[in-house]
């Protein structure tokens, strides 16, 4: 089995330690992963994606430009990246501020407000988690438990008491995508 | 029934009480919201249109944020490396000395890689003007420390608080620089409110003006917050400006017509 | 006991460096490098082994730091990016004159100049042809991954210290800013004996020792060049290092180093889906060059395609080696954008076409 997924939306939505997340998750089923960032000063504020490979195999090139799986969280992203998708391939969106919906007829498209939902559970931080839980919905690829240990991995030990919170959003983010195109 | 007041009721000449300068161009500042060296464009823009002197002033421009500068000022400008700005600016005044030429730098630019330009500089009297804004931290390149960084301050290489034994007290070099025989005027200002901002643009002015005398180099170093670096709200990074680095770099003239100031 | 971690690469070369026994690290901010010197001063390395870390005013002075420790016997590193290696170049020169041992990152950027921050592979010609003046070379190894990134740290150490000569690790920012699995070797102590040329205080029961670049007699210095140039022959006979990928059967060879064969792999991959026999050669050591092997393929492939992030600087090296005797070409992109697997089996179609 190999993943290539990409995360794309504004610096500051979480895009990268989503990515970061998903990539400790491997880890912790002994697969091998890799994490490739764009990075720059753009960051501050403008866009920012990053490319997750998950594989039990190694992986060749972490840098790729057909994923298997495109998560969406920006309109300029959308503009980017939806003709990157593999044919087949998923792509998941937030429809905040997506004017333009996707197109393609060829791939499974879903759609998760994320960021509607974070709102209403009044922690805008958990945006990325609602989204991650929605992924996970549609391709278990990686155990909750792993996740949750992957997610204690990641964050620094004096924020280890939001994993709880995490948790709820991932559960959240699980019940709310729903489909908008199945093949 | 009264008339709903429109955008183009308000827009008119004489309501105008601000207009930009026609100095800075029309491209987007790409600083963070609330940073200073937007502000400070703007001040030398203004200066260089008030005295009528556009054709006559050549910038340099560093490396650190405002490396772009010369997408928003509307004059002939120069991109030095690291550093160097002081070099290229003694060329440049030594080649046209009838020309207005400045240099605009940071300082980690300033005060860090190119301390040995700096100096020899200001000691040999250049009649140039350096723009000299400081922000305690290299903004660039993701907050890392720079030479100007507070004691006990936090930045991404001094992650547990500037460590002085360690890595060495602050460089107070407008200071320093100012007691070199070949500075004429030395000043230190900020632009975070309304008063400040007035101070400093009398200050670039003066700097420009004292070119004239060919009496050597004039530094206007300008303190101001990288609230992406310190990781602060503009508003508190404005706060904790005036509560931790004016005590420790004192606004106001350290040297006016060649003379030190003597504060004591 | 191996430890696992989930880094990016600059994170690895700074953690690996604590663990091979570093004494000490000088360096300036520069992207897209600078996680190693916050990763170190976060570490706290004083506490973990007493080795010293130091922000310098600028790379020139880091490298003449690096130039005292090295001359003291310690095993020291910095590291920097494309315009920062540039100003390094004339301590580099010196060090390989006085014969002194470090080891130099340069996670290499787009430029020329100020270029851009992204990744790019055009410092090649700098790294492997000496780079600054004077007739020397550096040892250059090329990771490809992260744990690589990790383990050429203590290679690199090994390296410098057998010839007495600057190692440079040649990597680019898209292996700096990933992150993979990598696992660490245990922790090594710092050394407590040095090397008998090292200037530690002369005592009694020796010369003193020299440390310097300088030769003002003519003969003394062909002399010292001969004797340096020797041991570049030294490292072309025991220090060549690649590694072959589906070379066995394959009609058609990508040549490639750093990330550039990473993405090279997925091209192989691509192009067997598709029948064309493709494999791929990925020199580790660009100094030495493995033109051994280069010549061997050339006799058993019909053409070859060196694939890097410039306009063309290793494809000249690859020409050296075949001799004549098979098509060589280069693809590229430039300025920091990097090469799908796509264009690049695109680029070998083209080949093939003009071979056939
Ligand atoms: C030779 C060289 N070394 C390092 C860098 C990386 N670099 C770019 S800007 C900068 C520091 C900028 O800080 P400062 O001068 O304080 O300006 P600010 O960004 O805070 O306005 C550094 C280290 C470079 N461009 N060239
Ligand atoms: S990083 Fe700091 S210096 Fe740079 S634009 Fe933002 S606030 Fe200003």
């Amino acid at each position: 089995m190999t993943e290539e997924i990409i995360i794309a939306g504004f610096g500051g939505q979480g895009v990268l330690s989503m990515g970061k997340i998903l990539a400790y998750s491997g880890i912790m089923q002994e697969q091998e992963v890799s994490w490739m960032p764009s990075y720059g000063p753009e960051m501050r504020g403008g866009t920012a994606n990053v490319t997750v490979i998950l594989s039990d195999e190694r992986i060749s090139s972490p840098i790729i430009n057909k994923f298997d799986t495109a998560i969406i969280l920006n309109q300029q992203s959308m503009d980017k990246f939806e003709n990157s998708v593999k044919p087949g391939g998923m792509l998941i969106y937030d429809g905040n501020g997506i004017s333009r919906h996707p197109e393609r007829k060829d791939i499974n498209i879903y759609r998760v407000d994320a960021a509607e939902e974070a709102a209403k559970m009044e922690s805008a931080r958990t945006f990325n988690m609602i989204v991650l839980g929605g992924y996970l919905k549609i391709k278990p690829l990686v155990k909750l438990e792993n996740v949750i240990r992957g997610l204690a991995e990641s964050l620094p030990e004096r924020h280890h008491s939001l994993i709880p919170v995490n948790e709820k959003a991932i559960l959240r983010g699980m019940d709310i995508i729903k489909p908008v195109q199945e093949l | 029934m009264t008339k709903r007041i429109s955008a183009d009721d308000i827009v008119k000449e004489e309501n105008l009480v601000y207009k930009k300068t026609s100095l800075l161009t029309k491209n987007v500042m790409h600083y963070c919201p609330g940073c200073g060296h937007g502000t400070l464009h703007r001040l030398i823009a203004e200066v260089i249109e008030e005295m009528n002197i556009q054709s006559e002033t050549i910038g340099i421009t560093p490396v650190g944020c405002s490396v772009l500068m010369y997408n928003y000022l509307d004059i002939d400008m120069q991109g030095a490396a690291h550093g160097r700005a002081p070099a290229l600016a003694t060329a440049v005044k030594r080649l046209m000395p009838g020309k207005y030429v400045f240099t605009y730098q940071g300082d980690g630019d300033l005060a860090a890689i190119g301390t040995a330009e700096t100096i020899h500089a200001c000691n040999r009297g250049e009649n140039f003007t350096i723009f000299f804004i400081n922000n305690g931290i290299y903004g660039m390149t993701g907050g890392q420390m720079a030479p100007t960084t507070l004691p006990e301050m936090r930045s991404s290489t001094s992650p547990y608080g500037r460590d002085v034994k360690m890595m060495g007290n602050p460089l107070n070099i407008t200071e320093l620089v100012a007691r070199l025989p070949g500075t004429y005027y030395v000043t230190r200002q900020a632009v975070h409110t309304p008063a400040n901002v007035r101070k400093a643009k009398k200050a670039i002015r003066q700097a420009f003006e004292s070119q004239k005398l060919n009496k050597g180099l004039s530094l206007v170093e300008i303190l101001s917050n990288c609230n992406s670096g310190w990781k602060m709200s503009p508003l508190q990074a404005n706060k904790w400006m005036v509560e931790n680095m004016f005590p420790f770099y004192p606004i106001g003239d350290i040297k006016l017509e060649g003379k030190l100031l003597d504060k004591e | 006991m191996k430890e696992l971690k989930l880094m990016k690469g600059n994170e690895a070369i700074a953690e690996a460096a604590i663990r091979a026994g570093a004494d000490a690290y000088f360096g300036y901010p520069i992207t897209p490098q600078s996680e190693i010197l916050e990763y170190l001063m976060l570490e706290r390395p004083h506490e973990r082994t007493g080795m010293i870390v130091l922000q310098a005013e600028s790379e020139v002075a880091a490298i003449n730091m690096v130039y005292g420790g090295a001359a003291c016997g310690r095993k020291v590193i910095t590291s920097s990016s494309s315009p920062g290696i540039s100003l390094k170049q004339e301590g580099i020169s010196y060090m390989a004159g006085s014969e002194l041992p470090c080891l130099v990152v340069n996670v290499v950027r787009g430029g020329p100049g100020l270029g851009t921050i992204q990744p790019s592979q055009s410092d090649y010609f700098q790294a492997v042809k000496g780079g600054g003046h004077g007739d020397y070379r550096l040892l250059v190894l090329a990771p490809q991954s992260v744990q690589e990134m990790a383990d050429f740290v203590g290679l690199g150490f090994d390296l410098a210290f057998k010839y007495r000569n600057p190692v440079m690790i040649l990597t680019d920012g898209a292996l700096g800013q990933m992150m993979e699995k990598v696992w660490f070797d245990e922790q090594k102590p710092r050394q407590t004996v040095f090397p008998s040329w090292a200037t530690t205080g002369k005592s009694t029961d020796r010369e003193r020792n020299i440390i310097t670049s300088l030769n003002l007699d003519s003969l003394k210095q062909e002399k010292h060049n001969q004797k340096i140039q020797d041991k570049y022959k030294k490292m072309k006979e025991n220090e060549v290092r690649f590694e072959k990928i589906e070379c066995d059967n394959a009609e058609y060879l990508f040549i490639a180093y750093g990330t550039s064969a990473r993405i090279c792999q997925k091209s192989v991959q691509l192009a067997r889906e598709r029948g064309i026999k493709a494999g791929l050669l990925r020199p580790i050591t660009l100094f030495p060059f493995p033109e051994k092997a280069v010549l061997e393929l050339a006799n058993l492939v019909k053409g070859m395609l060196a694939v890097e992030m410039s306009t063309g600087q290793m494809v000249e090296d690859v020409k050296l080696a075949v001799k004549g005797k098979v098509k060589v070409e280069h693809f590229g992109r430039m300025g920091g954008v990097i090469p799908s697997p796509d264009e690049i089996l695109i680029a070998l179609e083209n080949l093939i076409k003009k071979i056939s």
